[in-house]
C-alpha cells in the first residue's frame, strides 16, 4: 500500500531552483553554528573580575583582599578534607569578612575541567586523585600561576624566614617544569618504599634483609610457614616502581632514572634495569608473590598484607592511614628502604623514594589567586602542618613540625627512614610527566605482566622501551628534561 | 484542504525539533567539529590541525584493540544474552504442560524465577560490577572459594588479572546483569500472542521446540530485533564501559585485553588531557554504533506477520 499523503501526486525530484533556495538556508544555519562553536570552545570570561588585592603588609605579605571571596576545591581521598577546612577557618580567623567556599570533590578532572575552560576556575585546588588534571597539560597552556610570591613570602610562624626555606628539600623542584617559575606546591611528603611489619619479621627471626640473597633467603623462609614473600596492588602495577625505581637507582646511580625520565634512548637497557627486573622476577620464579596477586586491587593486596598473608607490599606511606581498619594493633608497620643487589651497588643501603605529594594549585585565571596562596602560606605554618600529620599519619611539606606529637609507628619508621637516607633520595618524575607511560605502559602493560609471568625481564625492557620512544616522539605531550 | 498544512504540522514540531537539535545533533556536530582541532581539554585555546587526529587514530594499536573488544562486545553479547533471554521468557510463559487445566503456562515456579531474573536490573551496573570484583577475587573470592569446595584447589585461575580471561570475565558480568529485563521484555512481547495459536499447534501435537520455532519467534521477531539493537548499543556504550572501568586491571588491562572504545574515550579526555583525540575516538565509535544499527535492521528485515 501506498501512502496517500498529497505529495506523491507533485512532480518528482527537486527543482533548480528549490536546490539553491535550500543551500541558502543551510549556509545560513551554518555558518553562526561554526561561529557559535568556536566561541563556545574559547569563551573567556574570567579574566576580567579578579579582586582587587589587598595593601601589602607585614601581617598581610601578599596583599589578600581582606573581602574578597575565596573557593576551595580539595581532592575527598585517603586524607580526608578535615586538615583543610581547619585551615580554611584559620584563613577566616585572619580575614573575618572573607566568605568561603569550600568544596570536596574525588572527580578533580570531571568537576574543574569545564571552568578551566570557561575561565572561571577556584582559587585553590588539591589537584590528586585518580582524576588528576594533566600537570604538564596545565603548565603548557598557561593555566596556572607562578607560586614564586607565596615561597618568597615571609613564613607565619617566622617572619625573619621565606617560606621557600621552611620546605622540605626537593618540593620546590617538583613544582617547577622548566625554567623558574614554581606552578605546584606539593604539601604532603611521601615516603615510598617497602612496607612490612616489623613483628611478622621477628616472628621470623629476621631483620630487614640489605642485600637481594637476604631477600631470596627471607622469602625462601617465610614460604615454609605458609606466608607469601611479597604482593602488590595487582591491578595497578604502577605501584611496583615504588620499590623498584630507588633500587634501580641503588644499582646503577641517579643518572640511571634521569636518563628514563628525559626519554633518552635506550634508557631502559641499561644494566641496572636489566638487574633490578631481574631480581623482582625471581621472585614470581620461586613462588614468593602471593598467589592471585595480578587479579587484586590495591586495597585487596594491602588487606591481604595486612592479614599477614604476604611479607612485603610496595607502597606509600598514606597506606598507613588507608589500611588503619585492617592493620592489628600489634603489627608494628615499618617502611625499609628497597634492598640492595649486592656490595657492587652504587649508592648505600637505604637509598630511598621521596617527594611531594597532594600537589596544590592556583589557577591562573582564578578570581582571587592572593587569597589562594595565603591559604597556602597558612597552610604551611608549623601548626597547621601539625595538624595534618597527626590528622591523615603522613609528613608534609613543612620541614620539621614532628615534635611535641605522637607519631604512628608507620610514620616514625619513615622519619627514620628520611634520615637515614640523607642525601640519596630519589625524585623519578615519570609519575608527574608522564602519568600515561608510567602507570598503563610500564605499568600495567610492562611491569604488570612481567610479575604475572607473562614476560621475561628482557621482553618486559624491550616492550616499555618502545613506549618510552613513542612517548619522546608523540607532539601531543609536553616534553620535559631534568635540569 | 492543503492551505497551511505546513505552518500547521510545522507549529507542533518546530520546539521538540529545536530541542533535539540543540541537545541531539548539536553535541554530535561539536564532537565531530572538535576531532580536527588539538583542544586539550584544559584551556579554551586550540587550533585546527586537519586530520591528523586521524591518522593517529589508524596508526593506533590501542584504539584498533578496542575497537575489536567492541565489535566482539556488540556481535556476541546481544546473541547470548537475547538467546538466554528468549529460552527463559519462554520457558517462563509457554514451557510448562497441562496443570491446572489450562494449556499454556509457564513452567513450575515460573513466579519466583521471574523475579529472580529480573532482580540484577534494579542494580547499578557500578554496584554490579562491584560485587563481581570481589567474587572474582582470586584469593578469598566465591568463584575460586567453589572451586575449591568441589575439589578443584588446583584450579584457581587469575580471572580479571588473566588476559586471556578478563574479557570474558567482563562480558559474564554484563550478561548476568542485562539478561533479566530481555526476559521480561520478551515476556510482555509472548503475553500479547494469541492463546488460540499455542492451542491449535498443541492440538496438532507440536513439541516445545516446534512451538518456539514456528509460532513464538516469528511472532516476537520485531521485539528480538529492537532488543538486538538496545542491547547491542548497551555493549558498545555506557555498560561496556562501567564494568571495565571499575574491574578490570589497569583499567582496560591486562595488557590492553579489556579496552573497549568508550574507555579508551575517557582515559584520552580525563587522563591524557586530550580531549581533541578522545572526540576523534568518539566520532569511530559513532559510526560503528550506527552501522551496527543499520546492519541488524537490515539483516533483520522481514514480512510482518499480523494477527
Amino acid at each position: 500500500m501506498g501512502s496517500t499523503s498529497a505529495e506523491n501526486s507533485k512532480p518528482e525530484g527537486v527543482g533548480r531552483r528549490d536546490l539553491i533556495k535550500r543551500s541558502a538556508a543551510l549556509g545560513l544555519i551554518a555558518a553562526p553554528t561554526m561561529g557559535f562553536l568556536s566561541a563556545c570552545a574559547s569563551s573567556d570570561s574570567g579574566s576580567d573580575d579578579k579582586a582587587k588585592t589587598g595593601k601589602k603588609t607585614t601581617k598581610n605579605p601578599l596583599g589578600v583582599n581582606e573581602t574578597a571571596a575565596l573557593s576551595v576545591v580539595i581532592f575527598d581521598g585517603g586524607f580526608g578534607t578535615k586538615y583543610a577546612t581547619d585551615a580554611n577557618a584559620e584563613y577566616k580567623k585572619a580575614y573575618p569578612k572573607v566568605k568561603i567556599d569550600f568544596h570536596k570533590t574525588q572527580k578533580i578532572q570531571s568537576e574543574l575541567q569545564p571552568k578551566f575552560n570557561g575561565g572561571t576556575p577556584p582559587d585553590l585546588i588539591d589537584n590528586s586523585g585518580a582524576e588528576q588534571m594533566d600537570m604538564g597539560v596545565l603548565v603548557g597552556k598557561k593555566q596556572l600561576t607562578d607560586l614564586t610570591p607565596l615561597l618568597d613570602a615571609p613564613s607565619i610562624d617566622d617572619p625573619a624566614k621565606k617560606v621557600r626555606d621552611t620546605l622540605r628539600p626537593g618540593i620546590v623542584e617538583m613544582g617547577q617544569f622548566d625554567g623558574d617559575p614554581v606552578w605546584i606546591m606539593y604539601y604532603a611528603y611521601t615516603v615510598y618504599g617497602v612496607w612490612y611489619s616489623q613483628t611478622a619479621l621477628e616472628k621470623l627471626d629476621s631483620t630487614y634483609p640489605e642485600d637481594w640473597d637476604a631477600m631470596l633467603a627471607l622469602c625462601a623462609k617465610a614460604k615454609k610457614k605458609g606466608i607469601a614473600g611479597w604482593t602488590y596492588a595487582g591491578k595497578h602495577p604502577y605501584y611496583l616502581p615504588f620499590s623498584l625505581y630507588p633500587f634501580i637507582a641503588k644499582i646503577g646511580g641517579r643518572e640511571v632514572l634521569d636518563k628514563i625520565d628525559n626519554l633518552e634512548p635506550n634508557a631502559w637497557k641499561d644494566p641496572a634495569v636489566k638487574a633490578g627486573f631481574e631480581a623482582y622476577y625471581e621472585l614470581y620464579k620461586k613462588g614468593y608473590i602471593l598467589k592471585g596477586t595480578p587479579g587484586i586491587d590495591h586495597i585487596q593486596s594491602q588487606t591481604a598484607w595486612a592479614k599477614g598473608e604476604a611479607l612485603f607490599i610496595p607502597n606509600g606511606s598514606w597506606v598507613e592511614n588507608e589500611s588503619a581498619s585492617v592493620i592489628p594493633s600489634d603489627f608494628n608497620l615499618a617502611v625499609g628502604a628497597p634492598t640492595g643487589l649486592d656490595s657492587s651497588d652504587k649508592l648505600p643501603f637505604g637509598t630511598i623514594w621521596a617527594s611531594g605529594g597532594e600537589p596544590f594549585i592556583v589557577p591562573a585565571k582564578a578570581a582571587n589567586p592572593a587569597g589562594g596562596m595565603e591559604q597556602l602560606r597558612i597552610m604551611l605554618s608549623e601548626a597547621s602542618s601539625k595538624n595534618f600529620t597527626s590528622q591523615v599519619k603522613s609528613l608534609s611539606a613543612f620541614n620539621g613540625g614532628t615534635d611535641g606529637i605522637e607519631l604512628t609507628p608507620g610514620l616514625k619508621s619513615g622519619v627514620a627512614a628520611l634520615e637515614k637516607a640523607g642525601d640519596n633520595v630519589v625524585n623519578p618524575r615519570l609519575q608527574d610527566w608522564y602519568v600515561k607511560l608510567q602507570k598503563e605502559q610500564i605499568g600495567v602493560a610492562g611491569l604488570g605482566e612481567m610479575m604475572a609471568g607473562r614476560l621475561t625481564p628482557a621482553e618486559a625492557i624491550k616492550k616499555i622501551q618502545g613506549y618510552a620512544d613513542a612517548a619522546a616522539k608523540d607532539q601531543s605531550i609536553k616534553h620535559f628534561k631534568h635540569q | 484542504m492543503q492551505h497551511g498544512k505546513y505552518r500547521f504540522i510545522g507549529g507542533f514540531l518546530v520546539t521538540p525539533l529545536v530541542l533535539y537539535a540543540v541537545f541531539v545533533i548539536w553535541p554530535f556536530i561539536q564532537a565531530i567539529y572538535y576531532s580536527f582541532t588539538d583542544w586539550t581539554g584544559l584551556s579554551p585555546d586550540f587550533k585546527m590541525v586537519g586530520f591528523a587526529n586521524y591518522t593517529r587514530m589508524l596508526d593506533d594499536d590501542v584504539f584498533w584493540k578496542s575497537l575489536q573488544h567492541s565489535l566482539l562486545f556488540a556481535l556476541l553479547l546481544p546473541l547470548v544474552t537475547l538467546g538466554l533471554a528468549l529460552f527463559f521468557a519462554f520457558m517462563l510463559n509457554v514451557g510448562g504442560r497441562r496443570r491446572k487445566g489450562a494449556a499454556i503456562t509457564g513452567v513450575r515456579g515460573s513466579g519466583f524465577y521471574k523475579i529472580a531474573y529480573f532482580f540484577p536490573q534494579v542494580l547499578s551496573i557500578a554496584i554490579v560490577a562491584l560485587l563481581f570484583r570481589f567474587a572474582y577475587n582470586p584469593n578469598d573470592g566465591v568463584l575460586n572459594g567453589t572451586l575449591t569446595a568441589i575439589g578443584l584447589g588446583s584450579v584457581q585461575p587469575d580471572w580479571l588479572g588473566d588476559p586471556n580471561l578478563a574479557l570474558w570475565c567482563v562480558m559474564a558480568v554484563l550478561l548476568w546483569s542485562t539478561v533479566g529485563f530481555f526476559v521480561v521484555l520478551f515476556s510482555a512481547g509472548m503475553a500479547s500472542i494469541p492463546m488460540d495459536f499455542y492451542e491449535a499447534a498443541l492440538l496438532d501435537g507440536a513439541n516445545r521446540f516446534t512451538t518456539f520455532f514456528r509460532i513464538t519467534l516469528p511472532l516476537l521477531w520485531d521485539t528480538v530485533q529492537s532488543g538486538w539493537v538496545y542491547m547491542g548499543i548497551l555493549a558498545l556504550g555506557a555498560e561496556a564501559f562501567a564494568a571495565v572501568q571499575i574491574m578490570t586491571v589497569g583499567p582496560g588491562g591486562p595488557d590492553y585485553s579489556t579496552t573497549v572504545l568508550p574507555l579508551y574515550v575517557y582515559q584520552s579526555a580525563f587522563r591524557d588531557a586530550n580531549a581533541a583525540y578522545a572526540t576523534t575516538i568518539g566520532v569511530a565509535l559513532l559510526i560503528v554504533t550506527l552501522l551496527f544499527a543499520a546492519i541488524v535492521m537490515r539483516l533483520g528485515r522481514r514480512e510482518r506477520l499480523e494477527f
